[in-house]
């Protein structure tokens, strides 16, 4: 449709890119690459990520209180003959392993797509208040009907993110105008806050509550099986199938909604397919394992320093990168503090967050 | 085109100007208009919280006693428990807020607030840090922990902004640079906050969530000094400052070509924003929405195409000694103020955004 644009736009982005070999390149005058590099290291990044995520998978399946040698585990996967190894791969950590992969994958892409349709850096998955509002149905699902399972937990808080997400968007767009990112990121912040506020209130009136609360609200795949993680599957396959579809009208709308109107893009339906996607998989993600802020936030940013802003890479360069950092944190999590585990929130910042302003201060900055 | 060269410089439409030696300005009526509304309505809100309570005073009395009147017990609740904790309440609203926007001015995104410097993620997590230690495990005991929350939740602060700083920097600082740095940084600090809520036991949990939320509870003059000098030698400093605030907005080329020291001006209100916000966080805690949301609200109240110094630090004043009357008599039990402020200010943010809905982007 529009190939000689692109052809134009991937010159300009390779001037941007730093070179992945030499992070330290100092910064001198521009120097051009060939689009065929760009295209190459882009094919690089991918098949790495699905390498390092073969890795993590079956580290996720081998590493835990019981650790299990690889060729149990291989047996354990494919030739099964019951014994206790077969038992904790299949029913445990398999299930596990899974919805760690899907989360990270949703969570990566919902990123990717915020920050996308919102061009603004500090987007994350959360910002249309889906975070907030399944914490605040959670909250009064324990404190109200003193639910305690995990079970319960993760249709209140799919119930949550959709009327939180609902409310935004209603309230975003009631205005002139309709709905613009700034109008959505800041009624997103204003209900997110509301939402925070009401659910801080709850847990302070009752200890109990807070008790109960504050191990959901950190973030953890521990004690998830095949049950939970078949609930969240089929929102997290239609939400990735959006997202998919709205990488190349995010593309048009990288350049203004004027420019990407011009050349015959609906930008309306672009908003829309791109926020149901996001509230599907951050809402599924949610549900699932708790507020997990740090991939949505910060794994786009990283994936864009080696794909730059087009966003058929970068969608699934930050949802691979997304699952491969969520599963190495939670492997991580159950070695540090053996024999008990470290929730996979924490140990995400701890190991990213690190990694991230290494990347941050070193290299050129690749801005939305 | 002529007409345009023969104009006197520094004339906007419709906007007489001001000058006095070296400077010069605009007289923008509606900034002042909105400005002293919400000057009338602190002092109002104020007085009200005062007399308010367990044992009413009327707002008669209550400036009775202010210059010296009223009988001992009223002189005793006014002068030594409501007046220090309304101008607590006064004073950490408006250096919030004013905070707020100067971070949201100088990182060019209305989604900045002081905790992208890194600022309140920092205190909160040494706050916690000592409310944690202090209760079981005896590291910091019980006196040494109370006097020492708001010294560590300052340091903490401090250090943090210092650090995001020393990693943001290369050759300059950069408004996009700065903010990953924070996120990155503040994504740390949060860790290990509810890592420490989570091993925590729930009785300490529950302490360092009221913290985390931003209360009013009991905060006496020792609160109020540190927080009142601060604004006596920042409001001044960041005023003055305001002039590079709008040169800022530009490119950097542009703020370069423009006389303006782009590094100097901009690492000096990071500065300033930092220390409003730590020491207003040591003062009461986080209390981040006003921070974030005051600088909008104002924006839009006055029209401005980025946050406004003075009517941000009037209005996150007036903003949290609402929340804190509310707070204090709206229930029978005390709520921590930190709650009240989003209930109250999200609801007008959000009429403001849909009342006119316009592509306000700074």
């Amino acid at each position: 449709m529009a190939s000689h644009y692109w052809v134009g736009r991937r010159r300009t982005v390779t001037t941007t890119l730093g070179d992945p070999a030499g992070p330290t390149r100092p910064e001198g005058p521009l120097q051009l690459h060939r689009a065929g590099s760009l295209h190459a290291r882009r094919v690089t990044l991918v098949v790495t990520l699905l390498a390092l995520l073969v890795v993590a998978a079956l580290a996720s399946l081998a590493v835990g209180a019981k650790p299990i040698p690889i060729e149990l585990v291989w047996d354990a996967i494919w030739s099964p003959t019951g014994t206790e190894n077969d038992i904790v791969v299949r029913a445990l950590r398999a299930p596990r392993t899974v919805l760690g992969i899907g989360v990270g994958i949703a969570l990566g892409v919902a990123g990717a797509l915020m920050q996308g349709h919102t061009r603004n850096p500090l987007a994350d998955p959360g910002l249309l208040g889906v975070s907030a509002g399944a914490a605040f149905f959670v909250v009064i699902g324990i404190f109200a009907l003193g639910m305690t399972s995990l079970y319960s937990y993760v249709w209140f808080a799919f119930v949550g993110a959709f009327v939180a997400s609902v409310l935004v968007f209603v309230l975003g767009s009631l205005g002139r105008g309709g709905p613009t990112p700034v109008t959505l990121a800041l009624a997103g912040v204003a209900v997110s806050a509301l939402l925070g506020a009401l659910t801080s209130a709850l847990v302070l009136a009752d200890t109990a509550t807070l008790d109960a609360f504050r191990f959901w609200a950190v973030g953890s795949l521990a004690g998830r099986d095949a049950a939970i993680a078949g609930q969240v599957t089929p929102f997290l396959l239609v939400g990735l199938v959006l997202a998919a579809a709205n990488a190349p009208a995010l593309n048009l709308l990288a350049l203004g909604e004027d420019v990407a109107r011009g050349l015959g893009q609906n930008v309306m339906l672009a908003r829309w397919t791109g926020l149901v996607a996001i509230t599907l998989l951050t809402g599924a993600a949610v549900a699932a394992c708790g507020p997990i802020g740090f991939v949505g936030l910060v794994v786009p940013h990283v994936a864009r320093f080696f794909t730059g802003p087009d966003h058929r890479w970068l969608l699934p360069a930050s949802g691979l990168a997304g699952a491969v950092l969520l599963l190495a944190a939670d492997v991580l999590g159950r070695v540090l503090v053996r024999p008990g585990e470290l929730q996979v929130g924490i140990v995400l910042a701890f190991v990213g967050a690190p990694f991230f302003i290494a990347l941050v201060s070193r290299r050129k900055l690749v801005s939305l | 085109m002529t007409s345009l060269l023969e104009r006197p410089a520094g004339r906007v439409a419709g906007r007489p100007p001001i000058r006095a030696g070296r400077f010069s300005g605009v007289w923008r009526a509606r900034m002042l208009a909105v400005t002293l509304v919400g000057l009338g309505m602190v002092m109002l809100v104020a007085a009200v919280n005062i007399g308010l309570g367990d044992f009413p005073i009327s707002i008669v009395e209550v400036l009775a006693v202010l210059v010296g009147g009223g009988d001992s017990s009223q002189q005793f609740i006014v002068l030594e428990l409501r007046l220090p904790r309304t101008l607590t309440g006064l004073l950490v609203g408006a250096a919030l807020a004013l905070s707020g926007a100067i971070t949201q001015a100088v990182a060019r995104n209305p989604l900045a607030s002081p905790d992208i410097l890194g600022v309140t993620a920092g205190a909160s997590a040494t706050a916690v840090t000592v409310i944690v230690l202090g209760g079981s495990s005896g590291v910091v005991t019980g006196f040494l922990a109370d006097v020492g929350l708001p010294i560590a939740a300052l340091l903490g602060g401090l250090g943090t902004a210092a650090l995001v700083y020393a990693l943001a920097y290369r050759r300059g600082i950069e408004g996009y640079r700065l903010v990953l740095v924070g996120v990155g940084i503040g994504a740390v600090a949060t860790a290990i906050t509810s890592w420490l809520l989570v091993i925590a036991s729930i009785f300490e949990a529950a302490r360092a969530t009221v913290w985390l939320t931003g209360s009013l509870n009991a905060r006496g003059w020792e609160h109020v000094m540190p927080v009142g000098l601060a604004l006596l030698v920042l409001v001044p400093v960041a005023l003055l400052l305001a002039f590079a605030l709008g040169v800022l907005q530009f490119s950097d080329d542009t703020a370069r070509g423009l006389g303006m020291r782009v590094n100097l001006a901009r690492t000096m209100l990071i500065l300033v924003a930092v220390a409003l916000a730590a020491i207003a966080t040591a003062s009461a805690g986080p209390i981040v929405f006003v921070a974030l949301v005051v600088p909008q609200i104002c924006q839009r109240l006055v029209g401005a195409a980025r946050p406004p110094l003075l009517a941000s630090a009037v209005y996150g004043a007036l903003l949290t000694v609402a929340a804190d009357l509310i707070a204090r008599t709206a229930l029978g039990v005390e709520l921590p103020v930190g709650v009240v402020t989003a209930i109250l200010g999200a609801p007008y943010l959000l009429y403001l955004l849909a009342r006119r809905n316009r592509g306000v982007t700074a």
